[in-house]
Parts: C-alpha cells; sequence; structure tokens
C-alpha cells in the first residue's frame, strides 16, 4: 500500500505509469501544490462518507510543475476498477488505490489529453447509462424487432 | 441540419450520444475555468439551444485567427459547436464570393433580426476607405452595417480588440479596433495573437450558455483572461526563488527558470496559454523555452521591446523623441538613420541579430 509522509512522498507497490498533462522531466523547484491536493481529496472523501456529497476536482486548472502531476498519479496509484469509453475520442475512468476518489481522463479522437478530473463520489456520472440515449435505443430495438423475420 | 433544431436533437441525429455531450461539457467547463458543478448547468443549457446564426467578418488580418481554430487537429470536439452554429457568412471559408456572398450575410441578418452573433478578426482602416474592402465595401460601412442588429459582437483576435500589428506605430491605414467604432452593442475581446483556438470556441459556448459573460476592464472575458500569464505558470516558482535564465543558451535557461530577465510579459498578460496550452495541449511559450510576448495586451507591438524585462524602462523611444526634442529633429533623424544603417550593414553580412540588437529595433 501507498505509505504517506507529512513532508515527502514515498510510494511502494502498486504505481500508475500515465502520461502526465505537461512536460515530463523530474521538477527541481515544486509549485507546492501536491500536498495541498492531497488534503482536498481527504477532505472529500471524508464529506462524502459523512454527507453524501460527491466532489470534483478539475486538474487541468492547478499549476504543477513538469514531473509533478506524475508523481501525484503514482501516489494515487491503481485501484480495483478500470473503464474505457468510446465517447468523442477515448477515456479512461479508474478508482484509484484509495475507492472512492476515481480518476477521469479525457482524449480527443486524436488521443490527445483534453482533460483529467479527480472525482470523489460512488461512480462518476459518465459511466452511467444515459436516458437519452437509452430512448434512442429503445427506438432501434422496436425497429429492430418488427422487422424480426428479415434481419435477424 | 435543421436550423429549428435544439443542439440536442441536433447532435443526435448525428449519432452523438449523450455520454459523449457529457464529456464536451466537462472539457468545455475546464477549459473555461469553470467550476466542475457547472458541467451539469451547461449540459442542460446548452442541449436545450436552438442553432444560433454567426457572421463573421474579416478585415486588415492575417488570416491567423482562423488559421487557428480550422487548424486545430483536435477536431471533433472543438469543431463540435462550429458543427452546429449557422455560420452564414465567412468569406474566407465559404464557397461563394463577390454578390452571391454578400446576399447571403444580408439574408442571414434579415432572418435573424436581432439574434445574430458578429463575429470579427482584424481591425478597421480609417485612413483611406479603399485599403480594405470586400465586394467594393469598405471595412468601416460593412461593419456599421452588420452590427445593427447584432445580438452581440466577438472581436477574435488582437487586431480586433485592439487595432494589432495594423495599429502599432505608426499606423499607416488608421486602424482601429471594433470597439472603437462600435458603443452601442455588446462587445467579448477574445486577444492573442492569434487566440488560442479553444478558448475562441469556450467563448461561443460560455455566451450561448450564460449570455454576456464577465469582463474585465478590456472588455476581455474573466473565464479566460482573468489571471496573468505569471499567475499561473509552472516555472513562478523559480521567479519567486529568483533564478532566471539571463541568456537563452546558460544553465538557467537549460534548467527551465524564469524567463523574468529575457524579457518575458507574463506577469503583464492576461491570457490562457498557461493552462489551455497550445498544438492541442502540447505546450506554450514558456515551455518552449520563449519569453512570453505580451500578444493579447493592447499595443503589444509597441511595448518597447520583445527581450527587455519589463522593469527595463521603455525608454528608446521616449529618449530618442526627447534628444529630438531638445536637439532639433536633426538629431532624431540621425539616431533613426544609425539604426537603420546598422540593420542595413547587419542585413548585407548576413550577420545574426543579438538580443540586444533586437531589442534597438523593435
Amino acid at each position: 500500500m501507498e505509505k504517506i509522509e507529512a513532508v515527502s512522498i514515498t510510494v511502494e507497490g502498486r504505481g500508475a505509469s500515465r502520461a502526465p498533462v505537461s512536460g515530463c522531466s523530474s521538477p527541481s523547484v515544486p509549485t507546492g501544490n501536491l500536498i495541498p491536493l492531497l488534503h482536498e481529496i481527504r477532505h472529500a472523501l471524508k464529506r462524502w462518507l459523512d454527507e453524501g456529497q460527491t466532489h470534483v476536482i478539475d486538474l487541468r486548472t492547478i499549476p504543477m510543475s513538469p514531473g509533478e502531476e506524475q508523481r501525484l498519479l503514482e501516489v494515487l496509484g491503481d485501484g480495483e476498477v478500470r473503464a474505457d469509453l468510446a465517447a468523442l475520442g477515448s477515456s479512461e475512468v479508474m478508482e484509484t488505490a484509495f475507492p472512492g476518489v476515481w480518476l477521469v481522463t479525457h482524449h480527443n479522437d486524436d488521443g490527445v489529453l483534453v482533460g483529467r478530473f479527480i472525482e470523489i463520489c460512488h461512480i462518476p456520472d459518465i459511466l452511467k447509462s444515459q436516458a437519452e440515449d437509452a430512448a434512442i435505443a429503445l427506438q432501434r430495438l422496436d425497429d429492430l424487432l418488427s422487422n424480426a423475420e428479415t434481419t435477424v | 441540419m435543421k436550423k429549428d433544431q435544439t443542439l440536442g436533437e441536433a447532435l443526435r441525429s448525428r449519432g452523438i450520444s449523450r455520454r459523449s455531450f457529457l464529456k464536451f461539457c466537462a472539457t468545455t467547463a475546464s477549459m473555461m475555468a469553470l467550476p466542475p458543478s457547472m458541467i451539469p448547468v451547461i449540459a442542460e443549457t446548452l442541449e436545450k439551444m436552438r442553432r444560433p446564426s454567426v457572421i463573421w467578418l474579416s478585415f486588415q488580418e492575417c488570416t491567423g485567427c482562423t488559421e487557428s481554430i480550422t487548424r486545430s487537429n483536435s477536431a471533433t470536439i472543438e469543431d463540435l459547436i462550429f458543427n452546429v452554429i449557422s455560420l452564414d457568412y465567412h468569406h474566407t471559408l465559404q464557397a461563394a464570393s463577390g454578390e452571391a456572398a454578400e446576399a447571403a450575410r444580408k439574408a442571414a441578418m434579415e432572418e435573424n433580426w436581432g439574434k445574430y452573433l458578429v463575429v470579427v478578426d482584424g481591425s478597421i482602416p480609417t485612413g483611406n476607405p479603399g485599403f480594405s474592402t470586400i465586394a467594393g465595401i469598405s471595412n468601416v460601412d460593412m461593419l456599421a452595417e452588420t452590427v445593427k442588429g447584432a445580438a452581440a459582437i466577438v472581436a477574435v483576435g488582437t487586431c480586433a480588440s485592439f487595432g494589432g500589428i495594423p495599429k502599432a506605430d505608426p499606423n499607416p491605414t488608421g486602424a482601429v479596433s471594433v470597439s472603437d467604432l462600435v458603443t452601442d452593442k455588446p462587445i467579448i475581446n477574445v486577444p492573442g495573437c492569434p487566440p488560442i483556438p479553444v478558448v475562441i470556441t469556450g467563448v461561443l459556448v460560455q455566451f450561448l450558455t450564460f449570455g454576456l459573460p464577465e469582463l474585465d476592464s478590456l472588455s476581455r472575458p474573466k473565464a479566460f483572461y482573468g489571471q496573468s500569464i505569471h499567475d499561473r505558470c509552472y516555472r513562478r516558482p523559480f521567479y519567486d526563488k529568483g533564478l532566471f535564465a539571463e541568456s537563452f543558451d546558460d544553465e538557467g535557461a537549460k534548467k527551465g527558470w524564469c524567463l523574468y530577465k529575457l524579457g518575458c510579459k507574463g506577469p503583464t498578460t492576461y491570457n490562457a496559454c498557461a493552462t489551455a496550452k497550445w498544438n492541442d495541449g502540447t505546450s506554450f511559450p514558456i515551455e518552449a523555452g520563449h519569453p512570453c510576448l505580451g500578444c493579447s495586451e493592447p499595443d503589444f507591438w509597441d511595448g518597447g521591446g520583445f527581450y527587455k524585462s519589463i522593469s527595463t524602462p521603455t525608454g528608446d523611444i521616449g529618449r530618442n523623441a526627447v534628444y529630438a526634442a531638445g536637439a532639433g529633429l536633426l538629431a532624431g533623424a540621425a539616431i533613426g538613420g544609425v539604426l537603420h544603417a546598422r540593420k542595413q550593414a547587419a542585413v548585407r553580412k548576413h550577420q545574426r541579430a543579438t538580443i540586444d540588437d533586437l531589442g534597438e529595433e523593435s
């Protein structure tokens, strides 16, 4: 399991290897945003457990030195659930090694990273089937069954 | 696509799922620096929106702004909005030309009077109407006629927002910005040379979703221009610790230290480059090792030198003017002549220009 110390962060065991939003070299002068961000995740997780309030953190809006985001992803690690979406490009929804803390990563059709969020919830909304899409699915099934003798 | 369809209906008819649409809304909210809690609001509003008519006017410009948005490789998501608005007039992109194109513009205005959006790129010459015309119509006249029935105007690029390079000293065409001529309509300035593609689409999404966005003192949407490049720059910690690159190839530059002393205008420039980034999110100028030029600020071209730090007095032009006033115009002409002669000599010898040379010339 991950072991988080007060000042320096040590990771043992599982660690995700994913491309960060920016840069890749190790930061010699970090922004100092890593620990506060982990505190925000911790507070959000507690609020969700106590009050049921979900929380989303947009990683794109937080300045990080090259390499710092990679460090965050390594600390959060990989959990038990991983889902791949094909919706306007690929997306990856993954529960981190901290259950209830999800990492949602969006790419466009060219594979370019266009958004990365940390969500604290049962399951991110984007994974759920949408009623509007289900209504179209129902219509398609009706059409299929009305011609079932010739098409199935 | 039918004009009376809502955006949601149009997307579904194009086979785009609501889940994809939610993804678009999430990345758009991120781009607009809106809190993630606004994602459902954006989705609900955009989905019910009717297809808006947009008339795009290109005046004294280099087409870089249109290039910025059309050359974006991240086509599907950023182009989504452009596919669902009704871009009724854009003389660079549309197939029709001359009278047929102008007829399309007038038809769009009549059909959507009071509701259409006007997007302008390029400054407007006021010196001589013949400096820039479209189908024989001067830019001043076309702007005045087109904005009459507009709901709002989006000035895309620094030229339309502030006059830009055409307005740079000595401004030979008498170039002015849209807001210099139009005073009775809401104007949203989206400066940048060019503006970031996702910022252009983001401003349109923001306008269509929430109406006129909150603007700063220069009429720029605060969502994108609310913070300086410096505040969002990943090199900011180096600045705070006093670690600066002194030249483009010293140890500081190699270590990625702050570019303030090499002329970075990040502290006085408001834009989203540090977060939205360029070339499909690859990087932005400072990340590539070059100082910010401050292209989204008024008169950036006449700021005293791209490679002079902000703390350096922008004295050359002013000082030369003082010298000229004190010693007679002849002295001013002589100083100009020396600089010109040095530049010409360098050109003849194919010498490399130094940072100091560039500073003197600019």
